[in-house]
Formats: C-alpha cells, sequence, structure tokens
C-alpha cells in the first residue's frame, strides 16, 4: 500500500502523537517513546501493529510520542494517521 | 554584723568545698553604645568562617531546612563552599529536597555528599539517586520522624546551616523580616527548629541582618553560634504564589466536593473540630465546601494545622477557625499572616507531629485531607516513588497526620493518564494502610473495613461507598494489566516509619 507521510494526535497528556511515513525497509517500524513505557509500551506497540495491520498495512515507519493514552485512544490516533497516510477513508 | 572581708575566710572555705573559684571582686564593663557594639559581633562571621570555627570535619552530619521548597538557595550555596574547601564524606541531613538541588549530583560524584537524609526527592537527583547514583541508600523519615530522630540522637546533627529572612547579630532569626531591606519572606520555620535545638552547631544564614532585637522570633540566639550574610537566602516567588487559585479541572472538584461530603457526614464535623489539608487542587478545593458547610451550620474550628495555606488564613480572619497552627506556610499569604498574627503560631517539627511526643499537634488532630500517588487494596498509600519506579515526591507529614487524626482521608483519582492510582501493592509502602481511613476517587468511596461506622454513616447520608477492590478491577479494565517495573537489586533508598522503625527499602530502576 502506498502511504504519504502523515500524523495524527497531539502532545497533551492522556493522547499520543503518532506519525506513519513509507518504510525504509520491509516491515512496521514502531518508534515508541512514552511515559509509561516500563508498564505499558509492550501493550502500546501491540495496539499500534494490530490497528496498522488491520487496516492492511504491513509496511511502515511508524514514529510514536505517548503521554499516557489509553488503547480506545492509541487505535483512534493510529487510524487517523493511517486513513491520511492512505488516503482511504476507512470510515466511509 | 559581720563585713564581706570579715567572711572572706568563709568564702574560701565554702569555695573549696564546692570546688568552685573565688571571685575576683571585679567585673569588666562594656560601655559602648549598644547599636554600635552590635556592629562587631563576635557571632558575625562568613560562611567560610562560620565553616572552620564550626569545627566540620569530613564524615560529619550538616543539616538544612527546605522552607523556600523550590527557591531554596542555601543548601547549594553551601555545599558549593564545602566542596571548593575540600570536605569529603558528609551526611546531608535535610527536611526536605526538590528540583532545584540538582547540583548536588556532581558533589556526590565527588564524594563530597556520601550519605543524605531527606523527606523528599524531585527532579534530576532524585533520578539518579533512584538509578543508582550513590553507595549508600537515601534514607526517608517523616516530617515527624525526622524530629523525633533528631531529638532522640537517632540523627545527630553536627553543623545546621538555616536559611532565614531576617536575624540579629545574635541569632534571633525569622523566616520574615519586619525591616525595610527585607528580601525574602517564608513564613514559619517549623522544620528548621529541631536542628537550631539540637545540632551541635548552628550557623543561621541571612539575607537581611537586623538590629536587635529581631522579636518576635522563630529561633533564638540561645541556640546560634554564628550568623552569616549573604545576597539571597531564596527565591520567596517559587514558595507558590501569592493568590489563592481555585481548580478549574472538573475532576478535581468533583474530588473537593466528595471530600467535603466525607468530612461533613464523617461525625467529626461538629463545633470546635481541627482539620489540616494538603495543598493539592482537590485538597484546597474540599475547603472551600467546607467553608460553605460551616457558615451555614454555623460551626467553627478550634484550629487548622498545616501546611498553612490562603484559605486557612482567610477562614481564620473570617472567624471560621480560631487558630492556625503552622509547621511550613504554604504560600505569600500565610508567611505575612504568620508574621502579623499571634493566633496563626510557627510550631517545630516535634510540636508538631513527632509520634514520641504527647502534645504534639496531630495527637490534636481530628480530620486530615491527604493526597496520593497509589493507594493499594489494603489502604496502604505510596506518596514517594513513581510508577515508573523514580523518586519522585516526599513523605512529608502524611504518615504523621494519618497515624494521629481521627480520620484521614486520601484524595485522589482513580487514573492519572494510563497509571492507575488504586492498585494491588503499593510500589513504596509510606503510610501504612491501618492508619487509612477514607479514600475519595471520582468512581466511589472506600471505607477502610477497620472504619466499619463511618460507613454506615456515609451511606446513612446516601454516599456511594463502594468495595476498594472494586475500584482496583476498574482501573485496570480501562488500561489493561501494567508489566512489572525493571527494579534492580540495590537498595537506592530506606523508608524509617516515623517511631524509627525500618518499614520498607527502595530498589534502583533500570532502564
Amino acid at each position: 500500500m502506498d502511504l504519504k507521510n502523515a500524523a495524527a494526535g497531539t502532545l497533551e497528556s492522556g493522547d499520543i502523537m503518532i506519525q506513519i511515513a513509507p518504510a525504509e525497509t520491509k516491515g512496521l517500524h514502531i518508534e515508541l517513546d512514552s511515559t509509561v513505557a516500563a508498564q505499558f509500551g509492550r501493550q502500546i506497540r501491540t495496539v499500534i501493529t494490530e490497528t496498522l495491520t488491520g487496516l492492511g498495512i504491513e509496511d511502515a515507519d511508524v514514529k510514536a510520542v505517548d503521554k499516557g493514552a489509553r488503547d480506545c485512544t492509541i487505535r483512534a490516533r493510529v487510524t487517523a494517521a493511517a486513513v491520511r497516510a492512505t488516503g482511504k477513508d476507512v470510515w466511509a | 554584723m559581720s563585713s564581706l572581708k570579715d567572711r572572706a575566710e568563709g568564702i574560701r572555705r565554702v569555695a573549696a568545698a564546692m570546688g568552685k573559684e573565688v571571685y575576683s571582686g571585679e567585673t569588666l564593663k562594656n560601655t559602648v553604645f549598644r547599636k554600635d557594639l552590635q556592629k562587631s559581633d563576635h557571632k558575625v562571621v562568613t560562611l567560610e568562617e562560620a565553616i572552620v570555627r564550626s569545627g566540620l570535619k569530613d564524615g560529619m552530619t550538616i543539616s538544612f531546612h527546605h522552607h523556600f521548597r523550590g527557591g531554596d538557595k542555601v543548601v547549594n550555596m553551601v555545599v558549593d563552599k564545602l566542596a571548593q574547601m575540600g570536605f569529603k564524606n558528609l551526611h546531608l541531613a535535610a527536611s526536605s529536597l526538590s528540583d532545584v538541588h540538582a547540583p548536588l549530583i556532581e558533589h556526590i560524584r565527588n564524594g563530597v555528599i556520601t550519605k543524605i537524609s531527606t523527606s523528599g526527592l524531585r527532579g534530576e537527583l532524585a533520578k539518579e539517586i533512584s538509578h543508582g547514583l550513590m553507595k549508600e541508600p537515601v534514607v526517608f523519615r517523616s516530617h515527624g520522624g525526622r524530629g523525633s530522630a533528631i531529638s532522640t540522637g537517632d540523627l545527630h546533627i553536627d553543623v545546621a546551616f538555616l536559611g532565614a529572612s531576617s536575624s540579629d547579630p545574635a541569632g534571633n532569626a525569622s523566616g520574615y523580616s519586619r525591616s525595610e531591606h527585607a528580601k525574602s519572606i517564608c513564613g514559619s520555620l517549623g522544620y528548621a527548629k529541631p536542628d537550631a535545638q539540637y545540632a551541635d552547631k548552628v550557623v543561621i544564614i541571612t539575607d537581611d541582618l537586623v538590629d536587635y532585637p529581631n522579636t518576635p522570633n522563630s529561633i533564638s540566639e540561645h541556640d546560634v553560634d554564628f550568623v552569616v550574610l549573604v545576597d539571597s537566602v531564596g527565591d520567596s516567588s517559587k514558595i507558590s504564589s501569592g493568590a489563592i487559585r481555585d481548580t478549574k479541572n472538573p475532576r478535581d472538584i468533583l474530588l473537593a466536593m466528595s471530600a467535603a461530603d466525607v468530612i461533613i457526614n464523617s461525625g467529626y464535623f461538629r463545633e470546635g473540630f481541627s482539620i489540616q489539608t494538603g495543598s493539592g487542587g482537590a485538597s484546597l478545593a474540599a475547603v472551600k465546601y467546607i467553608r460553605e458547610k460551616m457558615i451555614e451550620k454555623g460551626i467553627h474550628a478550634s484550629f487548622a494545622l498545616g501546611g498553612i495555606t490562603a484559605h486557612m488564613v482567610k477562614m481564620h480572619e473570617e472567624g471560621l477557625i480560631e487558630r492556625l497552627i503552622d509547621v511550613q506556610s504554604f504560600d505569600r499569604v500565610a508567611a505575612e499572616s504568620i508574621k502579623n498574627d499571634p493566633f496563626h503560631k510557627g510550631v517545630s517539627a516535634n510540636e508538631y507531629a513527632a509520634a514520641d511526643e504527647s502534645g504534639s499537634a496531630v495527637h490534636y488532630l481530628d480530620i486530615v485531607i491527604l493526597s496520593a500517588l497509589e493507594v493499594d487494596v489494603n489502604f496502604n498509600v505510596n506518596v514517594l516513588v513513581g510508577s515508573d519506579g523514580v523518586i519522585r515526591g516526599a513523605v512529608g507529614g502524611h504518615p504523621d497526620t494519618a497515624a494521629d487524626s481521627a480520620l484521614s482521608i486520601i484524595v485522589c483519582p482513580l487514573l492519572r493518564g494510563r497509571i492507575p492510582c488504586i492498585v494491588d501493592e503499593v510500589t513504596t509502602l509510606i503510610t501504612p494502610g491501618s492508619t487509612v481511613d477514607v479514600v475519595v476517587t471520582e468512581y466511589g468511596i472506600a471505607v477502610n473495613p477497620r472504619r466499619g461506622e463511618i460507613a454506615e454513616r456515609l451511606r446513612a447520608a446516601g454516599m456511594k461507598v463502594v468495595d476498594i477492590n472494586a475500584l482496583k478491577d476498574l482501573a485496570l479494565e480501562q488500561i489493561g494489566t501494567p508489566d512489572p517495573l525493571p527494579f534492580g537489586d540495590k537498595v537506592v533508598g530506606v523508608v524509617m516509619n516515623r517511631e524509627g522503625t525500618v518499614q520498607d527499602v527502595i530498589m534502583n530502576i533500570e532502564d
């Protein structure tokens, strides 16, 4: 799937900022910076990966700056960034 | 009749029997005008001279207070000087440390400071220590616990360096100044008092050297060995802002209203009750609702204890609170009030909260409202170590007030971002669950099973009382189960119980 650079989310407490870029090498590469990395880093990566693959995105470079967002917020921000990156509206 | 001369033999005989000298017969009088005399008082010296003459040696214990909080300049100034003078292996015993003390990191690396005792640690210093900066663990004590440890000799202080906003040349010192040259103000000097009373040598560091007598004073010349004049002891604006600001955070307001309802229906909201509140947003807002209820029902408080804030000062001035007892002024309004109002009394850490002092204020305290980083299902509270395992807070008076009050109320949200505040087991045990009575969250109020009568009264008033386990489950439902923190096997901190026993240890955190 062709991707443009795209972003969604903010750096507010309780939110996550997701930036998606075309993959330099095959696969999903997630760079995560989180205030709750020790306790929730693994879960956050899992949610990002599942959300992207669920939208058919298998190759992308993802940068995530997390300020303690919950899973529902992470899914929403990843989906919005993916829609912007692919140009395909998943809610239509 | 006998003359002095006739009694001379008798005087000699009695002196010999008492092992005393006989009076020489002449006393030298100093006839200099006293305003001039005090300009050359032998106690007034430079910082370096005070350090030299104090007899401070490598390995000894130095102490500080934290009344200037984030604006403190004394700790860094003195430790810089000690480093310059080549001191090593010192034990720094502060009443608390904060972000502003990050320069201590270098002094620890260079071996100037090798041991720390404190109530709290924050910022970079706390982060480095959590990651294993020091060989010896930091010893954490509550404010009352520190007072006790100093008075019993558990914590022996060799030289105390105590910042003051005014001092006369004799060392009568205060946390405010009445002179036109006043540069700083911190109000109560409660946490400096045990140091002044029990340290071997006491150095007052002031930015306003005033004429004798600097009364009314917090610290007495009786306890002071040296007085050092410096440009600035602290930035008073960083104690807290002077204005009363009410929180606009809707969650804090909800928590505050619930906390106020708990108090009003607890059975302790009666004529002559006493109260202490923390300085958190919800806690301050709760005071506002309690005030309204006091006016409505015509109830007065006999005293408010703290941690005095502008809110409490206002209620005192309105006649709702008879007296204020203040170990530490939390804002400028409180600091000015302690200066001007004799019914606003400064007390030492021991008079405030020592477990071994039966007359301490906390023993007379009905209600305390406190905050928490974490509360567990056994009502244990952590206010020191963040849920990332990094030290980021202070024990403060939390365990003292919870243990000695008739009713302790913890106010905290269920979650902060993704971090749960109601957990299975606290990261670090600061305030034992046996002393915590009620936990107020925005999802309901949990009452310690030891206090069944409180739960009954709240239910009778139509309040939502829930099982604390249900709150914990609700938190986990929303955020998932957190992975365990990557603690190492080195002890970086020791938490002392307020009675001097070892209560918990803090392990280093690995990245």
